[in-house]
């Protein structure tokens, strides 16, 4: 399912909102987690998941082609730990 | 970084904020969203949403594992779990709205 499926889904089972408004309420949703992500905060919907930002340290990497040491800056990176409920459903549900 | 933890209340609000919809109705619809991306993965299909990142679901296989306290060995059964990869740009956004303490280390 993309994010337009996702829209297309929700206008259906929503007929008294116009399709632009579900799209800006997707949109919304998806920016305040990358914003939240983008301060340092964590953001968790009970059931569904957490999202929480990781820090990898700078490091010394290596070309892999040349063998050519390279430094690695250190970085955030982003992580989804999946809900209690939703692990669940995908261990219960049509397989 | 102001190391707060965000939940529904707070998505519920931005969308109240953005879109002219009671708070009532927008957190209805926020559970809508989570709603409908919880039921394709439990369908087992992916999502993908575009400029954040895609959800796929993965079948891993049994394995031997081992419980920490007893040393105990236990079968692992196989069991499909969530993994979610982020989109160039969430990453990009999340590495520049950082500059503050990455820059201390």
């Amino acid at each position: 399912m993309t994010k337009s499926e996702l829209i297309a889904r929700l206008a259906e089972s929503n007929p008294h909102l116009y399709q632009r408004d579900v799209e800006r309420i997707v949109t919304t949703i998806f920016d305040e987690i990358a914003a939240a992500l983008a301060r340092g905060d964590r953001v968790e919907l009970r059931g569904f998941g957490a999202f929480s930002v990781k820090r990898r340290d700078a490091r010394q990497g290596r070309n892999p082609r040349t063998g050519e040491a390279v430094a690695v800056e250190g970085k955030a990176i982003p992580f989804f730990k999946t809900g209690k409920q939703l692990r669940e459903r995908l261990n219960t549900e049509g397989q | 970084m102001t190391d707060r933890t965000i939940t529904r209340a707070q998505l519920s609000e931005a969308v109240y904020q953005e879109v002219g919809l009671s708070r009532n109705e927008s957190a209805d619809l926020l559970e809508a969203v989570l709603g409908e991306i919880s039921n394709a993965l439990a369908r087992g299909e992916a999502v993908k949403i575009s400029s954040f990142g895609s959800f796929a679901v993965r079948s891993k296989g049994q394995r031997v594992g081992r419980n920490p306290k007893t040393g105990e060995e236990v079968p692992i059964l196989p069991r499909r779990v969530l993994v979610f990869r982020p989109s160039q740009l969430l990453k990009k956004r999340i590495n520049d709205g950082d500059t503050v303490k990455s820059g201390t280390e």
